[in-house]
């Protein structure tokens, strides 16, 4: 058996991971809440935030959380027109061909970087890579540690965004009824463009929070997204706190079941629960009934 | 469409492609056409489920590996002739697709959610293929070389081409057996409107079921054929996400929920691929990874967007423009 200590370092190791894929699974619940549709591009847009870190420090040496507020804003951009120039009028508003859709640009974007890329694993060295903060005579690793203060931030201000705004208001109405929003003069395509960005913009600051300690190839994005759909069938599809808990849950049993299968065994575990949680209960567990 | 039509469409297209390997001596030539024969298989079975059923799987991958694996691990490791495997590994991968079917479409799972759950299926399927012995693990597995028709081996290319164009053609004929069938109706009325046929009294869990099963047994056959051609594999290769998209872009492409659909795709999915690494090999001096599939993605997403029944629709909306011209 694993002593205490080593079984509370890999809980709050779990929590701390959790909280970036919580992050990410926020862009793809938000996303499926309003539009009604899987982003299976979302793993690939990860991917391509990830880079774009990469080449900004690459080439003119930016250090990833500088990158964080403008690769946030480019994202939201770049989602906001990928949404309404390609995803918005090549499905003409069908289910399956919005799956199909998403699939394509994640095919693109996923090869476009292989191509310039090529399939080697980067990485960035920033000096507090290691660099560790003592907190209740536990030390917590710096980067892990700003991101988990950083996810909080964003997730508060999402919910400030969505709760308070006049867009974040179209945005609740056209989610819980379309075509009434539209009755009431509400542009749908253009919230729908929205929310997209907002999805995208998530992903370019999980990709900052992530550089720092992690490494980058054009195939990343899959496992992340992957533990992503968990969460968010976990939490509830559309569900943001159920995104957020269920982001901190899976971190844990990554890093638990991590701990007592082993590394390669490790991920079993999160594709087990999530076909249990697919098969047992669709609407997880804070989603309301389909 | 007259009986006579219907099947002898399939068996003259068949006769066509067989006259093929007669005009090249060209290896790499005959390589790609048999590859691009297992990926027509492969997407034939995709298209029973998600062209004619509807449900759009991202997980074939699931079925295709499984076949592969069950080929070379019966005859490497319990040692059966490759002909006695053959149907055995088909008949595993049919029920792989009808556990996973069952399990799934009896949780009412449809659309993104019936494609996640197929996709994580496969996921599952090649993390513990990666790490398993039998399977040998990330370091693969081997089938020895014995160029023996007894073997399922051949010396001469053209032979395997002629055996992977038969099984292509068996799964067609089915193909377009169940198309003229009840149970066809069945499944076509469950694409169309799932309740709608549950209230006409279709059963419609079991026809799914079916379905997948069916579905899962030919792209299990692909898996076999690909085993036996290549004589390699590994979990990337067998569970890898590359068949589970191949699979289902070219009846997309082609045309979803024809017959010809998948094989037409099939043809130009993977010669336009080729034509592009050529392209892009001469333009550079050598080869980019990954520009045919930038490419496949983009013509997915046009297909979906000006061609939403593919080349095939294509093919007769143009046709149906002549005929209008000569009245």
């Amino acid at each position: 058996m694993h002593s205490p200590e080593i079984l509370l370092t890999a809980v709050l190791n779990g929590l701390m991971t959790g909280a970036i894929y919580a992050l990410i699974a926020l862009g793809l619940t938000l996303v499926y809440g309003v539009l009604h549709i899987i982003n299976f591009a979302h793993g690939a847009i990860l991917t391509a935030a990830m880079f774009a870190v990469y080449a900004l420090h690459a080439a003119w040496g930016v250090d990833p959380y500088l990158a964080l507020m403008p690769l946030t804003a480019g994202f939201f951009a770049l989602g906001y027109g990928v949404q309404r120039y390609v995803i918005g009028p090549a499905s003409h508003g069908d289910d399956g061909n919005i799956l199909l859709v998403t699939l394509g640009l994640a095919i693109i974007i996923e090869n476009a970087l292989l191509a310039w890329f090529r399939s080697d694993t980067r990485s960035i060295d920033v000096p507090y890579a290691f660099a560790s903060v003592e907190v209740g005579g536990l030390f917590l690793s710096l980067p892990r540690t700003i991101a988990v203060a950083v996810v909080v931030g964003v997730a508060l201000l999402l919910w400030l965004f969505l709760a308070r705004s006049r867009i974040g208001a179209a945005i609740r109405a056209v989610a819980k009824e379309k075509v009434g929003a539209q009755l009431c003069g509400i542009d749908v395509a253009r919230v729908y463009a929205v929310t997209f960005g907002l999805g995208a913009a998530c992903l370019a600051v999980a990709a900052s929070l992530l550089m720092p300690t992690y490494l980058v190839n054009p195939r990343v994005g899959n496992a992340f997204v992957l533990v992503a759909f968990t969460i968010v069938v976990l939490g509830g599809m559309g569900s943001i706190p159920g995104a957020l808990l269920g982001g901190l849950f899976i971190g844990v049993v990554e890093s638990l079941s991590g701990l007592f299968l082993g590394e390669s065994l490790g991920q079993i575990g999160i594709f087990l629960i999530f076909i249990l949680v697919l098969l047992v209960r669709p609407t997880g567990l804070f989603g309301a009934k389909a | 469409m007259s009986r006579a039509w219907a099947y002898g469409s399939v068996l003259a297209a068949g006769m066509g492609l067989a006259l093929l390997p007669l005009t090249t001596d060209s290896n790499v030539l005959l390589n790609f056409l048999v590859f691009m024969l297992i990926v027509a298989v492969a997407a034939t079975g995709w298209n029973l489920l998600g062209g004619y059923g509807g449900q759009f799987s991202f997980g074939h991958a699931a079925f295709f590996g499984t076949g592969a694996y069950a080929m070379a691990i019966l005859q490497e490791r319990a040692g059966l002739n490759a002909w006695v495997a053959l149907p055995a590994a088909i008949a595993l991968g049919a029920a792989v697709g009808s556990a996973i079917g069952a399990l799934a479409f009896r949780a009412r799972l449809r659309g993104s959610y019936f494609a996640l759950v197929t996709l994580a299926f496969a996921e599952v399927f090649r993390i513990v293929a990666n790490v398993l012995p039998i399977t040998g693990g990330a370091a693969g597995i081997l089938i020895r070389l014995r160029l023996d028709p007894w073997q399922f081996q051949f010396a001469d290319r053209r032979v395997f081409y002629w055996v992977a164009l038969g099984v292509l053609v068996c799964c067609l004929l089915l193909v377009r057996a169940i198309e003229r069938s009840r149970f066809g109706a069945w499944l076509v009325a469950v694409r169309e409107n799932e309740d709608a046929a549950r209230a006409l009294g279709v059963d419609v869990l079991a026809v799914k079921v079916a379905a997948i099963t069916l579905s899962a047994a030919m792209t299990a056959a692909a898996g076999c054929l690909y085993a036996q051609k290549f004589l390699y594999l590994d979990a990337a290769i067998a569970y890898g996400p590359w068949i589970s998209v191949e699979a289902l872009l070219a009846p997309v492409i082609g045309g979803a929920g024809t017959v010809f659909g998948p094989v037409l795709g099939a043809l130009a999915l993977l010669g336009l691929g080729e034509l592009t690494k050529a392209w892009i090999g001469d333009l550079t001096g050598g080869s980019v990874p990954g520009v045919d599939l930038v490419l496949f993605g983009a013509l997915l997403i046009l297909c979906v967007a000006f061609a939403p029944r593919g080349i095939i629709g294509l093919l007769s909306r143009v046709r149906l423009g002549v005929r209008w011209a000569r009245f």
